[in-house]
């Protein structure tokens, strides 16, 4: 099922993960590397087999046409079947083949959707599966859709620091933890990262703009959750978005990896262990 | 309710780990299977996880934890819920010889439709030669095909196969890719609800029919014989089977006489398509090399009728090879 620009598996465990899908642009950067990449090799084959000519012009001229085919139609399928779905120019743009379904990759489906190429890049440049790609909800071009396969983004960006924003800075809405646990559960994963990017890029607003962002910012995440007065007077709206940002992220990823690596290597229940 | 997420995380983080481990270890590229024990593990492992996830969609709101879990349960569902054979033990021989052959007969409604439409187009393209010889320039757009036959074959017999010399090894690449591409294409046209597979059939049809009743009509029958015969008899069954993976393909797409969803009839279909055009593409490499190596020869080098025997002791092979390969002689009934 697709949502957005994300492809929503549902798994019989009643539980629901999304898989970002990579759009027509990034996917055509990604193609242009691999192009490069082959036309590169391609002038590379036509050296080699150019002075092998001097010996033996015709097996050289053979040997040059087959290495050329297995070249065009091979990489992508010998990529993307080795390396998890990523050819050298999706894993440049930070993106993968994977099943439509959430399954493992098989061979035939990268074989698919590789040999149906030769049908989405008529009558050039990939317009054929460029519009197919527009008309799709999944963004499949054909050979996709014949090998039931979808693009999706990896998920590279590095976590912003936010021990160096954050560390050894008083938070008072850490007092309340039962408050806190509220707030992070109305707090939608957007909400939430929209806070974190008005604080990350502050510098980059002007005074005004800046003052009324995280004024609306402060009244919308107040009214979430009120905390008491003691707690919250005299902070300013920006001061209050950078508490909120702080215990709603700095806590599960820095101060959660920081214990975890306290943890390691104990800890590790044997098989059978029952879930608490 | 999550009331203090670190705890959580602390608690839980280990059996992340733990996952991410053992899913990286299964899905690397040597796809190593797990044993008993691990899967037990890899299972107990990922229901943790999926509970982890679902408690903190539900309960709590951390985008970044989310995204991780999110992606960890990806690579888990894909390990674990996989039902699909594994591809790691595939063997050439074994999937030349049996699975091919079966793959053919088991869709034979399409490849009888496929030798249809090229039979049709054969008939066109005779047709259109014998009635309009003028069409000749249309129908065949090869420089070679154009000249008066009993030229050419005058021309050809003089030469005793040295207008190849030096050059064989070369063309013969050149026929074998340039013929898998258009089987490729031919396939591939499939997803346009197999009208551009019916076209390239009807194409290729009218090209055949057209050289045949030219050659015949210049009383060069023996000629066409043993030239076409010794390569034609794989390279034009290798196209038909194309077309046949091609009209599969449209049939699918259109979805005549399946009520299952385009996705599942893809899904199904792709293992087929794939064992059609590699077997097409083996077909091809062998064509290629007797065009280039045999076909090229004429009388007085090599007679005719051993040419034309070659062809037809070929073609009678490659039936029986399709119609007989991969059956279980023990059990012929349970065939197909």
């Amino acid at each position: 099922m697709t949502s957005g620009d994300q492809l929503l598996i549902a798994t019989p465990e009643g539980i629901c993960f999304s898989l970002k899908l990579a759009g027509p642009m990034v996917r055509f950067l990604a193609w242009l590397i691999d192009f490069l990449i082959v036309m590169a090799a391609s002038v590379l084959i036509g050296l080699t087999f150019g002075v092998f000519g001097l010996l033996s012009p015709d097996v050289a001229s053979a040997m040059g046409i087959v290495s050329l085919f297995v070249l065009q139609v091979g990489y992508g399928i010998g990529m993307e079947w080795s390396r998890q779905g990523q050819t050298f120019g999706k894993r440049a743009m930070g993106i993968r083949v994977v099943d439509a379904s959430g399954l493992r990759l098989q061979l035939h489906q990268v074989v698919m959707r590789n040999l149906l190429r030769f049908v989405d890049s008529l009558p050039l440049f990939y317009l054929v599966g460029g519009i197919a790609m527009l008309l799709n909800r999944s963004l499949q071009r054909l050979g996709d859709l014949a090998g039931n396969t979808v693009v999706v983004r990896v998920d590279r960006a590095p976590a912003p620091d936010l021990e160096q924003l954050f560390a050894g800075k008083f938070n008072s809405l850490r007092k309340h933890p039962h408050l806190v646990a509220r707030l992070r559960q109305k707090v939608s994963a957007v909400e939430a990262a929209t806070a974190l990017q008005a604080v990350l890029r502050r510098g980059e607003l002007e005074d005004g703009p800046r003052v009324e962002l995280f004024r609306e910012l402060g009244e919308h995440f107040r009214a979430k959750v009120e905390f008491p007065p003691d707690t919250v007077e005299g902070i300013a709206d920006e001061q209050y978005v950078r508490n909120v940002v702080d215990v709603l992220y700095r806590t599960t990823d820095q101060l959660g990896k920081r214990a975890a690596k306290e943890l390691e290597p104990a800890d590790q229940l044997p098989v059978g262990t029952t879930m608490r | 309710m999550i009331i203090d997420i670190e705890k959580f995380i602390l608690q839980e983080r280990p059996f992340w780990t733990e996952l991410e481990r053992m899913v990286g270890r299964f899905d690397g590229a040597s796809r190593k299977a797990p044993t008993f024990d691990e899967a037990q593990r890899l299972h107990y492992l990922y229901e943790r996880t999926a509970a982890d996830l679902g408690r903190l969609t539900t309960f709590a709101s951390e985008p970044e934890l989310t995204r991780y879990l999110e992606s960890l349960m990806a690579k888990a569902y894909a390990e674990l819920h996989e039902t699909r054979a594994t591809t790691a033990r595939w063997k050439l021989i074994g999937w030349f010889f049996q699975t091919f052959p079966k793959t053919v007969r088991r869709n034979i409604g399409a490849l009888w439709l496929s030798i249809g439409i090229t039979i049709v187009g054969a008939l066109f393209g005779g047709a259109a030669v014998a009635l309009d010889p003028d069409s000749k320039p249309v129908l065949m757009p090869f420089p070679h095909l154009l000249q008066d036959p009993a030229k050419r074959v005058a021309e050809e017999e003089q030469s005793r196969g040295a207008q190849m010399d030096g050059a064989k090894t070369g063309f013969s690449a050149e026929l074998m890719t340039h013929n898998t591409k258009v089987s490729i294409l031919t396939m591939s046209l499939g997803m346009a609800w197999a009208i551009g597979s019916v076209v390239l059939l009807f194409y290729n049809g009218v090209i055949l029919g057209a050289v045949i009743v030219d050659y015949v009509l210049a009383g060069q029958t023996k000629f066409l014989a043993g030239w076409l015969l010794p390569h034609g008899s794989v390279e034009i069954p290798a196209i038909l089977l194309a077309g046949q993976a091609g009209l599969m393909l449209g049939r699918a797409v259109i979805g005549w006489r399946d009520r299952r969803g385009l996705r599942s009839r893809l899904r199904a279909l792709a293992p087929d398509l794939v064992t059609l055009i590699g077997g097409v593409g083996v077909m091809l490499v062998w064509a290629g090399i007797i065009e280039a190596f045999f076909s090229q020869y004429h009388e007085p080098v090599l007679p005719y009728a051993v040419k034309i025997a070659f062809g037809l002791v070929q073609l009678v092979l490659l039936t029986v090879f399709l119609w007989r390969g991969g059956r279980k002689t023990s059990n012929p009934e349970a065939e197909v």
